[in-house]
């Protein structure tokens, strides 16, 4: 599995497209998931004008969109439609096949000082299943009907009936392919990830040296391995309800004063399906943007970070809580208050653990020798985000509070700055911060500043307002609210927000922009940019397979030695031996 | 390692540059999928007993439903049921000892007993297709679906009454005038079903087809690994650590039936 593929170095359909290296495979998912990210911003500020000046018309709306927009106002189905596609993509194609396949790929096997991953051809075909369920979800854009348009939830009726409303046809039907092949994707890639971790670390590497990034992948991965399954087997049973006349999930559907024949099924069934996965899915986003940030942090502020054990005791927690709670996205439909209760008692405890992880970044950043780098600013914005969607998800965790805010504009507020911002949050930082181990250049530091600046006040200008629209009862999800005449003076937060957005848009120009310009002209990387104490920086700048020229570094020290007392340097790699008297911080 | 004091085993076997569980990465990894795997079946299960939860009282009872058995006439309540299921926990015994022959390098004793595992793997899948054939086909007598959709089982087989889900046996005029407006239907499929509700028959197809789609892969697997060891492909390698692996699926797989089984069957 190491240095096989030396021979096949000149060959460009090997080196690029159908390579086993993990880190052109990170490399590989990070153009695509941010692709499909940048598909999904861009729906976001069409339907963003539509809620902005509703019915207003925008002619170059038409001249790309042609009868989506027909005399330049969005049409009611195709804004469903743009919601739904918006959620899909930046859920699943962004944030976790985007963040988890980039960041995950790239640091495993760097930061536990392995070869490659365990499979590298498994690795390779988890990448290409992920592409190909990207091109089936841009081509549902393109079919009759349009793109699926029942909410990124795709509850039924909507998704079960195919004559439901026009995207529930061919494109619904898409859907379910497109997330079919995401599942596997997303299997082979996380079955890759745990063994590797258990199986691969260098010699030293124990499992409590390693970086809270490794651990957050993993528990992650197992996250994702065992509640991907779950909506597998929801969408199958899904797909027998729309193509072969079973009603699993329908009953009682009147199409016209016409009954359907069928019936007995329910779709209280799929929610409690769909949420199964669905609420783990938050913390497969959140776990790894958090274990970017404890990197960034520790890094940034030369400090160890706070708490180690107290990190990784969290991170499990976490992960063993998100599968007790998925009951809070279905307060209203009828449950047992009893239920409830329980649902919100483990909803809440996840605070307990969230906390904790808050507690330690801002104890690390005490008295730290902070350096300012775009990354840590952003992993710094995380942390603020963090806090202000979690306080937020107390009061929608409470069934009793929940029932007043339910499907209205504040649930949209909290779980855009709780996992949207926080999720996108991490992964720029994490981009800023390894973009020197993925192309052996540093991101321009200006552009970043301006590129966080930008993009922290325009995202709490759009997400913060929400809130307030929400306890007024703006329901979510509606094309227009100029029917309801009490809304009317909600009018000009819809207009500010919506001017928020397009700006929060236009400002990530610029981020790509330092992107592809740093790829080519930016500044050359030394070895080890952030002098930061992990694995990943012993390796030679230029990539080669098997990561080390020689032998494979032996680990002797945790991954957090910055500014040890009575050690003279600033930070002290983990390759370093332990001196004379001198102990290991985690023992 | 100045300062390191000498490491206890545990500490050794989590201490990086060997595996901890003593296993290659692929056995970890199909642990883990299996683990996965049976999320999938779990969440089936589960969604199934939610809803015969909510239809308690007209469900089916599989004991008055699967009472064929081949070349025999006369009610043989579950008992073929019982046989494929034997079969199955059988062939899961046979792959067990070709594991062991496996460890013992003994190429003879690994043929012999994979080639009974496949043996048993294809009738157990090719019982489930007679099972549904039966299910599919139904009974001679048929049942009446009545306008508003529900199913009453025919009283006799003069079909001139009939019994509602509840219970309740309805004759004369009121029975015409329901046999006049219902349809007669025989069998199940995945919209209509004789024996009762069609949730019924909906589960059944869906997760024993999803299950027997398991066990026909895991034939496939098992051929394929059968035919490496007749070429040799483990004695050379030194190891027949792949028998070992579709080992574990083989065995999963009769877990996961003996769990349909117990809910789909027996209870």
């Amino acid at each position: 599995m190491s240095a096989t593929a030396h021979h096949q170095d000149n060959d460009f359909l090997f080196k690029y497209i159908f390579s086993t290296d993990h880190k052109m495979i990170a490399k590989q998912f990070f153009l695509t998931g941010s692709f499909m990210g940048l598909i999904g911003m861009l729906m976001s500020s069409i339907f963003r004008l539509q809620l902005g000046y509703p019915g207003e018309s925008f002619p170059f709306l038409e001249s790309f969109m042609g009868g989506w927009a027909p005399d330049g106002v969005l049409s009611p189905d195709k804004y469903l439609a743009l919601v739904t596609l918006h959620g899909t993509i930046m859920v699943f194609f962004l944030l976790t096949a985007g963040l988890s396949g980039t960041f995950s790929n790239l640091l495993i096997p760097l930061q536990l000082g392995a070869r490659d991953m365990a499979s590298g051809f498994m690795n390779m075909l988890s990448y290409w299943f992920f592409f190909l369920s990207s091109c089936v979800m841009i081509a549902s854009i393109f079919v009759e009907g349009g793109p699926a348009s029942g909410g990124w939830t795709i509850y039924p009726p909507l998704s079960a009936l195919p004559e439901a409303v026009p995207g529930s046809g061919m494109g619904m039907t898409l859907w379910i392919i497109s997330m079919a092949l995401f599942i596997v994707s997303s299997l082979l890639g996380s079955l890759n990830y745990i063994v590797t971790i258990l199986n691969l670390r260098t010699k030293g590497m124990t499992m409590t040296r390693m970086p809270l990034t490794i651990w957050a992948f993993l528990v992650t991965a197992i996250l994702g391995v065992l509640s991907f399954p779950v909506l597998f087997s929801a969408v199958l049973l899904l797909f027998f309800d729309r193509s072969f006349g079973t009603s699993f999930y329908l009953s009682d559907i009147y199409i016209a004063g016409q009954a359907l024949e069928v019936e007995g099924g329910s779709p209280i069934l799929y929610e409690h399906l769909f949420w199964f996965l669905g609420h783990p899915e938050v913390y497969i986003i959140l776990l790894p943007a958090l274990g970017i940030t404890s990197e960034v942090v520790a890094t940034n502020a030369r400090k160890p970070i706070f708490g180690y054990r107290a990190m990784i005791g969290s991170i499990l927690a976490i992960g063993f809580i998100s599968f007790l709670v998925w009951g809070h996205h279905m307060f209203i439909t009828g449950m047992n208050p009893f239920l409830g209760a329980v649902f919100t008692f483990t909803t809440l405890l996840v605070a307990i653990p969230s906390a904790v992880k808050v507690f330690n970044y801002l104890t690390t950043l005490w008295k730290g020798n902070i350096r300012f780098t775009p990354a840590m600013l952003f992993a710094i914005g995380l942390v603020s985000t963090f806090i202000t969607g979690g306080l937020t998800g107390i009061i929608l965790g409470d069934s009793a509070l929940d029932i007043n805010v339910h499907d209205t504009y504040f649930v949209v507020g909290h779980f855009h700055i709780v996992m949207g911002l926080s999720g996108t949050f991490g992964m720029i930082s994490g981009i800023y911060h390894w973009f020197p181990k993925m192309y052996g250049r540093v991101m321009n530091k200006s552009l970043g500043y301006i590129h966080f600046w930008a993009t922290i006040v325009t995202a709490y200008g759009i997400f913060f307002p929400m809130h307030f629209l929400g306890l007024a009862g703006v329901p979510r999800r509606y094309y227009a609210n100029t029917e309801f005449p009490m809304f009317n003076e909600m009018y000009d937060i819809n207009e500010l927000i919506t001017v928020f957005a397009i700006i929060a848009v236009a400002s990530q120009g610029i981020f790509i922009f330092n992107i592809f310009y740093s790829m080519f002209k930016g500044q050359k990387s030394p070895q080890n940019p952030w002098e930061s104490t992990t694995l990943e920086w012993t390796t030679p700048v230029e990539h080669i397979h098997g990561n080390w020229p020689g032998e494979l570094p032996e680990v002797h020290r945790w991954a957090y030695d910055y500014s040890k007392p009575n050690i003279e340097e600033d930070f002290v790699p983990q390759t370093v031996p332990l001196r004379e008297g001198e102990e290991d911080e985690n023992h | 390692m100045a300062g390191h004091t000498a490491p206890i085993d545990s500490k050794k076997l989590w201490g990086g540059g060997i595996s901890p569980f003593n296993a290659s990465y692929g056995k970890i990894m199909m642990w883990f999928f299996l683990v996965s795997d049976a999320f999938t079946f779990s969440g089936l299960l589960i969604s199934y007993g939610y809803m015969r939860h909510r239809f308690e009282d007209v469900w089916p009872v599989a004991e008055d439903v699967f009472t064929h058995f081949p070349f025999l006439h006369g009610d043989h309540p579950l008992l073929y049921v019982a046989l494929m299921t034997f079969i199955l926990i059988m062939s899961s015994v046979t792959m067990v000892l070709a594991v062991e022959a496996g460890q013992r390098m003994n190429k003879k004793g690994v043929t012999l007993w994979m080639a009974l595992t496949i043996v048993g793997g294809l009738i157990f899948v090719g019982s489930q297709a007679w099972e549904w054939y039966h299910f599919i086909h139904g009974t001679e007598l048929g049942a009446l679906q009545l306008a508003d959709g529900t199913i009453a089982q025919w009283a006799s087989a003069a079909k001139d009454a009939l019994v509602l889900p509840g219970g309740a046996e309805i004759t004369g005029a009121e029975a015409a005038a329901m046999i006049q407006s219902g349809t007669e239907v025989y069998g199940a499929n995945l919209t209509v079903n004789e024996y009762g509700v069609p949730l019924f028959g909906d589960f059944f197809f869906f997760i024993t087809g999803f299950h027997g789609t398991h066990v026909f892969s895991g034939v496939v697997l098992n051929f394929i690994i059968f035919v490496n060891v007749l070429k040799g492909t483990y004695e050379k390698r030194g190891h027949y650590e792949m028998v070992e692996k579709v080992g574990l699926y083989w065995h999963f797989v009769d877990l996961v039936w003996v769990f349909v089984f117990t809910f789909f069957y027996l209870i």
